[in-house]
């Protein structure tokens, strides 16, 4: 008896309580979008700095009077690993309040999750990923992708390093996920196009700790420039397992290195003089550069947005503007996402091709200059004050 | 070839081989006493380099930079929270469970490993990251024709192997040896000898996983760098290592230590191509070592198994 007076008391309560609530909670219909991104192992500095990014983006766009949904980002970790990677991009998809997914920073993963988002027909914007197949692999209506892809970079590479700096002779250490074997093989194509020579290459799993015998080969054959097709951790590794091994070559890095993860890592005076491409102005230079900057320094997060962050910010507001237009429906947003034509995003204006990809690449050269990447056109290197290795 | 390059191949390839002989000890210890598999074993190992990074840290922090005080604190810090570990996960974990089947000593090894390893990446700052590791040891290089040695390297892998020798003598040497060899020969009458069988145990376990730590710090030392990651292949490689050089048996596990380092190198050295497979090969050498002689390459005397 006074069991059940306490429960319908309790349940009086709870009704009172939603009752109350209901007008703030429901002033605007919340929608439901996905990000996916490595929220932990090695890479997840990368993850995190997009999730807070695309975070900062949901909660300006919410604070927005003139929305007309509220978003409510769900972020889920795909751990940079093919296989979780397929489970959280089921998870979202399969999810019918979920109208569209944000994802993911790693090639290796991605890639993997193609066909899942192809099965389920799900919008998708790709928020970092760079690997060629993942919008140019078949012919989808759903697949888009912010970020470039990686062959613009190392054709960038190979004529810059060729070139503007005269190397001629190359070894090259990849990861051997597809990301690093794609890297590695566009940078090969590109480097013969010009005229470099390729001594040897070497694919080495991204989290193998002894890199000193391969390295001890490379030393044999004495290139000029070591090319790294890979992310952090494994280039970290490499940098400083030269410099124990007295290995004088110039580094060469792509885009999954650039951020300041790989200084702390290696250390700024090693790290001096690295070069990387990125296909992204410094932040400062970007459109709403400035504005992300602040912003994302008022949220207080305490990691970096890390490389990718712009992209995901970017990522996430045009999702969110899209679904703005169209209401919350796959279909809909599907069609007008893949029409996207110089939508003005805080990195640059975005434009879908028939593929999905966004056509406007902008590939920076990047160099290590006291303990930061910067634009190499910036740099003390750029005017001959400082030289690359064997320059 | 060079000899300046052979002689850079055979240096790396002891100094892996070091630290691989240096983990498939701990094994071989804890499999010696208590017949069980300590899964957690590579995990003790990151453990220990954070616990010494985070001395070092501190250290730093307070003022004190002389490489000597750096180093000594460092490893006393490293190698006694570890060896407290140790007796810890003897003592709650794997002594509760002796009578239970092994291969619920393994679950619960496995998962203090995954425990320890996720509060690494979890509590430690930034600890998803690569961490950098000092170089506290003097560097100094020196340079034979094509070879490069820095003086750390040397002095790591005469540690390693002092280290390993010395493990050795206590076993066959000490009282404190005898009794862990009385143990892991008949636990039962070993207790009836007087012995005490549970202190013996923790004093095995300490030790292995002091062991352990130190084979973190030293990686560390090397590499310049430690990640929550560390251990795991390294567990995983140490672990197969005492396996084929013979599981309980010290000696066995330096063999099989050497023996994947020289088979990892090997690979790079002969097919620079199939460097993606070195893992492939040498693991495909262990197991079909393993096929061959189940035992171990220096089998255990058959009379425990009686």
């Amino acid at each position: 008896m006074n069991r059940t007076l306490k429960q319908r008391i309790g349940t009086a309560l709870v009704g009172l309580a939603l009752i109350a609530g209901a007008p703030l909670a429901s002033a605007k219909e919340v929608v439901k979008i996905a990000f996916l991104a490595p929220l932990t192992g090695a890479v997840s500095a990368d993850g995190i700095g997009g999730r807070n990014s695309a975070e900062l983006a949901v909660k300006l766009h919410n604070a927005d009077p003139k929305s007309k949904y509220e978003f409510q980002l769900v972020a889920l970790d795909d751990e940079c690993k093919p296989s979780v990677g397929v489970q959280v991009a089921t998870k979202a998809s399969a999810d019918p309040s979920i109208m569209a997914v944000i994802g993911s920073y790693c090639s290796a993963a991605t890639i993997a999750m193609v066909p899942v988002f192809i099965r389920f027909d799900v919008p998708v914007v790709v928020w970092a990923a760079v690997l060629p197949e993942i919008t140019y692999g078949q012919k989808t209506d759903n697949i888009n992708r912010v970020s470039t892809t990686l062959i613009n970079q190392n054709r960038v590479a190979a004529k810059f390093m060729t070139k503007d700096q005269h190397y001629k002779r190359w070894a090259a250490i990849y990861d051997t996920t597809d990301y690093g074997k794609s890297m590695f093989k566009y940078f090969d194509k590109f480097l013969k196009e010009e005229g470099g020579t390729m001594l040897a290459s070497f694919g080495v799993p991204p989290d193998q700790q002894d890199l000193t015998a391969v390295l001890t080969k490379i030393k044999e054959l004495n290139p000029e420039v070591i090319y790294f097709g890979g992310l952090t951790p494994l280039g970290v590794r490499i940098l400083k397992q030269m410099d124990q091994l007295g290995i004088k070559a110039q580094f060469q890095g792509t885009s999954g290195m650039v951020g300041p993860s790989f200084i702390q890592g290696a250390g700024a005076s090693l790290a001096e003089g690295v070069v990387a491409m990125y296909d992204m102005k410094p932040v400062e230079e970007l459109p709403g550069g400035k504005f992300f900057l602040e912003e994302y320094k008022k949220a207080g997060y305490n990691e970096p947005f890390a490389a990718y962050g712009p992209y995901a910010y970017s990522a996430t507001t045009l999702v969110m503007d899209t679904i703005e237009k169209t209401g919350p429906d796959r279909a809909k947003i599907r069609a007008a996402l893949r029409k996207t034509k110089d939508y003005e995003a805080i990195v640059g204006k975005i434009s879908f091709d028939d593929y999905g990809q966004n056509t406007n690449p902008t590939t920076t050269k990047y160099i290590v200059q006291d303990g930061q990447f910067i634009d190499w056109d910036k740099s003390e290197y750029a005017t001959g004050k400082r030289k690359l290795k064997g320059r | 070839m060079d000899i300046g390059f052979l002689a850079q191949y055979v240096l790396s390839g002891v100094m892996l081989g070091v630290v691989y002989a240096m983990v498939a000890v701990g094994f071989t210890l804890y499999f010696g006493v208590l017949d069980v598999i300590n899964f957690s074993h590579g995990d003790v190992l990151t453990s220990g380099a954070f616990v010494s990074l985070a001395t070092y840290l501190g250290l730093r922090a307070m003022g004190i930079e002389s490489p000597a005080v750096l180093l000594a604190v460092m490893l006393l810090a490293g190698l006694g929270a570890m060896a407290l570990l140790g007796v810890l996960v003897a003592k709650f974990f794997v002594l509760p469970l002796r009578h239970a089947p092994p291969f619920i000593t393994l679950l619960i090894t496995l998962m203090v490993g995954v425990a320890l390893r996720e509060s690494i990446r979890l509590f430690y700052p930034s600890g998803s990251n690569p961490q950098s590791f000092p170089a506290v040891l003097p560097n100094t290089p020196y340079h034979w024709g094509h070879l490069i040695v820095r003086l750390d390297t040397i002095i790591l892998i005469v540690t390693g192997l002092a280290v390993i020798a010395l493990v050795n003598l206590f076993i066959n040497r000490t009282r404190a040896g005898l009794a862990i060899r009385a143990v892991a020969q008949d636990g039962e009458t070993a207790k009836i000898m007087g012995i005490n069988f549970e202190w013996v145990v923790l004093l095995a376990f300490a030790l292995g996983s002091a062991l352990a730590a130190l084979a973190g710090v030293m990686n560390g030392l090397y590499y310049n760098e430690i990640n929550f990651g560390t251990g795991l292949m390294l567990g995983i490689i140490g672990f197969c290592a005492a396996v084929v050089g013979g599981l309980g048996n010290i000696y066995g596990a330096i063999l099989g230590g050497f023996l994947f380092a020289l088979l990892q190198t090997i690979v790079v050295v002969a097919t620079p191509s199939l460097t993606a497979y070195k893992d492939v090969f040498a693991f495909g050498v262990i197991i079909l070592l393993m096929v061959v002689k189940p035992t171990g390459l220096i089998g255990e005397a058959s009379s425990e198994r009686v």
